[in-house]
């Protein structure tokens, strides 16, 4: 680990200000830590944002919640709120990382969590992620645990959370703050990039901007969420593929459906066509298996990666058999309820 | 120095008679509650005054030699001292019981990983930091070979066999030809590699992690050109090894030259990465297994052939076939090796080097011949346990291996089998699954100390405890033999100023070194037998009170003084006349997501026969353990190395996958069958460390395939590889 200075950010306008190219926001530090001992990243300054007040709370906001940035996984995962009315997120939080961790990661530095790339954490390794232009020892390389989707010649890296994946398929937004004090508000979608020609650009974040919350719309009461994932040991492992699910039923028809997949792209992964050709039909196991064959890259993965395609497509028919009551529901997999 | 005991004949069964009643009891480890408070001090845990810290500088190329170092790129980074650089450093650890310097190959570089400079500076950020930024220059050469499949230098081994090959085979109802890979693997012990170097006037004083110091002081002795007399190692407490810390390694040497060139003491810690780039690898495998069995089931022909790696100059040749050459019987076998020469990091023991990756290979093609001789897969291994060694001819000593099978198809519901793919509880289809377990037993050369006073017994040898139980064990054979509490007994370990060991490895340590306790706590019964006027037979020890003949008195008043005594064993003519192995049976009972690929282990079961238990507690904590990585054999463990560099790709606990907590089922079961070996060892004792691993992952394949008619080969047995067979199944 590189000397560094240490700066306790009191309130936001102290922390924007103190942030710059050479600082990096600490908060849980359950990734920065190991990213700063290995000199994958080496700020010159630590923003430590944790001493900032109303960022640690969850609310709510309108019909929905407000998840401040500093909320840990832990605290999320167990909200009695999160769990009746959003309990893919609980149970995608809780398939990652260990208790320990979950006690220390932020809701904030859970999204901005750098991939797991072995060639990313390997200084010795080309990595435009790491050392932007020095290349991708990735792709011709060991390459199990890349990405599917949304790759590019530059960047085959996955994005490793499993809470991300849990965000997306609710449809959450996070809202951040410049250190003129303006708030925006971004879609998941518009808040990660994808690497195209310059991976180590993971985010729209501006230097001066932090995560200060994330937002939940309105519960789905009544619908089915599941998290399933699929990894090589029963736990602490990243996704080898994930899939998200909301479903609600329209009779004996399948009504609006959201999925979300994670271990297969560099942000998590919607499954928004998907999601659009089951609605309105009679659940079917054909055709789930018609509308998960649908998942197709735009570029060949890597061949040691391709087998994500196929285990991806038929855990999304798992899942959709159980949300839709085709097969008993296994644990995972609940009916949301009111989240008051 | 006393006569050296040779084990040229079965010897009474002492302990038998012993009246204490604690030997083989699940006494708890004495050390335990130093170690789960912190107060038991490892190897890094030693911070002498002046204190230097070291860091491993990797290389980073495969194959050529280092131009330069660019000492000038740290020179001004606070905190650094040195660059440490010197031909003496090793390349890779010393090979276990290897008694010399490993390869020091100057400023030649053979993979991506050695250890090639020490950057030592004032704080261990300080030289991790100089360590990271250290520039070396490199002469490249180009053409380094590192994958084993297709290097070009490759050695035959001589080959094993006997009978008529082509004659069997002919003659042969049902036959399988099959082959399996297996993964490289590493130990990655909890403890990762360290040394604290401080030279003591021209002494050298080692604190490390080593686990057989005899041989450990040599090999550091000699890699730096010096006296072994000038060399003490001290390693009383051992974090885990598996193998891993057999030999003298980079830690070590690198410490004790950067201690003497600054003259001030230097502790090395390996970082996790290094620990997986730069200490010796169990190679992976390319097995052939072939059987040619009559229509009843005998089998006719053996044959198992492997193919493996390691570096050039590495003599160790994981003995893949070990198991397979004993544990059946046949009219022909043949068992044949090749080791492809790569630029990896090189291989080495691991724990149960051959038989952990052999018989997964090997059990698994039982379970292919009983499968196609539609025969159960027990029955078909209880009908061709051979007489004799089949290679050797040696009469086998206690061997338990079919009552291991018998007991554990009756404790495990055996015949509640059904064929492939019938069973299923929603999701989850259910299977059974049976191997062989085997792992030969060894005694190893070895001296121990016992003294006894008025105040108890202390037992003094430089055998090591890597968490085995060394501590409890030898306490206990004390303890059973003086007739003593065991809290009487003080254990003095992991020293090479006192008698030299057979060291922990091979599962030879607790036997061996604690024959030599043993047989030095004879001799102190001799001699208070002969104080309180009887026979050594008519002896009865107990609570510090000696019986025999009529005569009683307490051994504070027979004792005038300190009675010490010192033995030593090694092995003799049973060791010619007898085979001694441990055998057992795995068991397990195993779920296949049909969806996804997923396997969970829901149940095991393994019952061994490793002649006397020692220690009832240590015994099972080793077989389980070995049980475990049994199941991260099956099903997770994979050191990937890069196909262009042959780096360690996953070189850190979060990529290289053990079994995690959630992956062992609360169902393990572990049954020790009541067993003396008489030709082992005076205490008719054998080894259990390894004996665990060996087997248990054919068993997890093997039911595997009955959950769902799925062969895993090449391994380990993970989700996209269950996929595709079931993908290809329903298709």
């Amino acid at each position: 680990m590189r000397d560094f200075t240490y700066l306790r950010a009191t309130d936001a306008d102290a922390a924007a200000e103190a942030l710059g190219p050479e600082a990096s926001i600490i908060a849980g530090g359950t990734n920065l830590l190991d990213l700063m001992k290995l000199q994958i990243m080496t700020p010159e300054r630590l923003v430590d944002i944790t001493r900032i007040d109303g960022l640690s709370t969850i609310e709510e906001d309108g019909d929905g919640l407000r998840i401040g940035a500093l909320v840990s996984n832990a605290a999320l995962a167990a909200d009695s709120r999160i769990r009746a009315g959003y309990p893919v997120l609980s149970r995608a939080i809780l398939a990652g990382a260990s208790g320990q961790i979950r006690n220390k990661a932020t809701t904030g530095g859970n999204l901005l969590q750098r991939t797991r790339c072995p060639y990313f954490y390997d200084t010795a390794m080309a990595c435009n992620k790491r050392a932007p232009g020095t290349g991708c020892a990735a792709q011709e390389g060991a390459g199990r645990m890349l990405a599917v989707f949304g790759t590019s010649e530059h960047c085959l890296a996955a994005h490793p959370s499993d809470m991300a994946v849990g965000l997306r398929v609710l449809g959450a937004t996070v809202e951040v703050r410049a250190a003129d004090g303006a708030l925006r508000t971004l879609a998941l979608d518009e808040f990660y990039t994808l690497p195209g020609d310059r991976p180590d650009i993971e985010t729209t974040l501006a230097p001066d901007e932090i995560i200060t919350a994330v937002v939940l719309p309105a519960p789905r009461a009544g619908s089915v969420q599941a998290y399933r994932k699929v990894r090589d040991r029963a736990s602490y492992a990243f996704a080898l593929v994930s899939v998200a699910a909301v479903v609600e039923m329209d009779g004996d028809r399948i009504g609006k459906v959201d999925l979300a997949f994670g271990g297969v792209g560099p942000r998590p992964w919607a499954g928004d066509d998907v999601a659009a050709a089951l609605a309105g039909e009679t659940p079917d196991e054909a055709l789930f298996r018609r509308a998960a064959g649908a998942l197709e890259p735009d570029r060949a993965p890597h061949p040691d990666a391709a087998f994500k395609l196929p285990l991806l497509r038929r855990t999304l028919v798992a899942v959709l058999r159980e949300a839709t009551g085709l097969a008993e529901a296994s644990p995972g997999t609940d009916h949301a309820k009111d989240a008051a | 120095m006393t006569r050296t005991f040779r084990m040229d004949e079965a010897q009474p069964r002492l302990l038998d008679d012993t009246a204490q009643g604690v030997i083989g009891t699940p006494m708890d480890r004495p050390e335990g509650p130093l170690k789960v408070t912190g107060k038991a001090a490892y190897a890094a845990d030693n911070l002498p005054e002046g204190l230097a810290h070291g860091a491993l500088v990797r290389a980073t190329i495969t194959r050529g030699r280092i131009a330069g170092i660019d000492e000038d790129s740290i020179a001004d980074l606070p905190g650094v001292i040195a660059v440490i650089r010197d031909d003496r450093f090793v390349r890779n650890p010393a090979q276990g019981m290897a008694d010399e310097a490993p390869v020091q190959p100057g400023d030649r570089i053979d993979y991506h990983g050695q250890p090639i400079a020490l950057v030592v500076g004032e704080s261990y950020e300080a030289a991790r930091d100089g360590a990271l930024r250290l520039k070396v220059r490199y002469d490249e050469d180009a053409g380094a070979e590192v994958d084993p499949a297709t290097a070009s230098e490759t050695e035959d081994g001589d080959p094993t066999e006997s009978g008529d090959w082509d004659k069997a085979v002919a003659g042969a109802t049902v036959s399988v030809d099959v082959t399996y890979t297996t993964p490289a693997q590493v130990s990655a012990a909890m403890e990762p590699h360290a040394a604290v170097a401080e030279w003591k006037a021209d002494r050298l004083v080692l604190r490390g992690s080593q686990q057989m110091l005899r041989f450990n002081r040599n090999e550091i002795a000699d890699s730096l050109g010096i006296d072994p007399e000038d060399v003490q190692i001290l390693s009383p407490y051992i974090g885990g090894g598996f193998g891993s810390k057999l030999g003298i390694g980079s830690e070590a040497v690198s410490a004790a030259i950067a201690a003497r060139e600054l003259g001030r003491p230097v502790r090395v810690v390996m970082t996790r990465q290094t620990v997986f780039d730069a200490v010796l690898r169990r190679t992976e495998t390319e097995q052939r297994v072939r059987f040619a069995a009559d229509g009843e089931g005998r089998l006719l022909a053996i044959g198992h052939d492997d193919r493996i790696s390691n570096l050039r100059d590495e003599e160790f040749a994981e003995p893949v076939s070990s198991a397979s050459q004993f544990l059946y019987g046949a009219d022909a076998l043949l068992f044949r090796q090749t080791v492809a020469r790569v630029h990896r990091t090189p291989a080495g023991s691991v724990r149960a080097p051959g038989e952990a990756v052999g018989m997964i290979a090997f059990e698994s093609a039982m379970d292919e011949l009983a499968e196609a001789l539609e025969m159960c897969p027990v029955q078909l291994r209880l009908k061709n346990i051979p007489e004799k060694h089949p290679v050797t001819g040696q009469d086998f000593s206690a061997r338990a291996l079919a009552e291991c099978l018998k007991t554990g198809a009756d404790r495990f519901g055996w015949p509640g089998r059904t064929v492939p793919g019938s069973r299923r509880e929603g999701d989850w289809m259910i299977g059974l699954g049976v191997a062989s377990a085997a792992r030969p037993n060894m005694l190893v050369k070895a001296a121990a100390r016992v003294r006894l006073s008025a105040e108890g017994a202390v037992v003094e040898t430089d055998m090591t405890d890597i968490g085995t139980g060394t501590y409890a064990i030898f306490a206990q054979i004390a303890a059973e033999m003086l007739g003593l509490p065991t809290g009487k007994v003080s254990v003095r370990l992991g020293d090479t100023d006192l008698p030299g060991a057979s060291g922990s490895g091979g599962s030879f340590g607790a036997s061996s070194s604690g024959s030599a306790v043993f047989l030095a706590a004879r001799k102190i019964r001799e001699t208070l037998a002969g104080k309180l006027g009887c026979s050594p037979e008519d002896l009865t020890l107990r609570d510090g009170i000696a019986r025999g003949a009529n005569h009683e008195a307490a051994l504070s008043d027979l004792l005038d003084g300190e009675l010490v005594e010192e033995a030593e064993i090694e092995e003799g003519k049973t060791a010619e006349s007898h085979f001694s192995s441990g055998f057992g049976a795995h068991f397990a009972e195993v779920a296949v997501n049909a969806w996804t690929g997923e396997v969970r282990v829901r149940r095991m079961l393994g019952v061994f026969g490793i002649g006397r238990v020692l220690n009832e507690k240590t015994a099972r904590s080793q077989a389980v353990g070995g049980m475990v990585w049994g199941v991260g054999s099956a099903l997770h463990e994979d050191l990937v190395h890069d196909p262009r560099t042959g780096h360690v790709v996953t070189r850190d606990l979060a990529n290289y996958h053990v079994a995690a907590h959630a992956d062992i089922p609360a169902d393990m079961q572990v049954e020790f069958l009541e067993e003396r070996d008489d030709q082992a060892n005076p205490m008719q004792s054998k080894g259990v460390g390894e004996l665990g691993i060996s087997g248990s992952g054919a068993a997890i394949l093997n039911a595997i395939h009955n959950a769902c008619g799925v062969r895993i080969r090449d391994l380990p047995a993970t989700p996209d590889k269950l996929v595709a067979a079931l993908e290809a199944a329903t298709e």
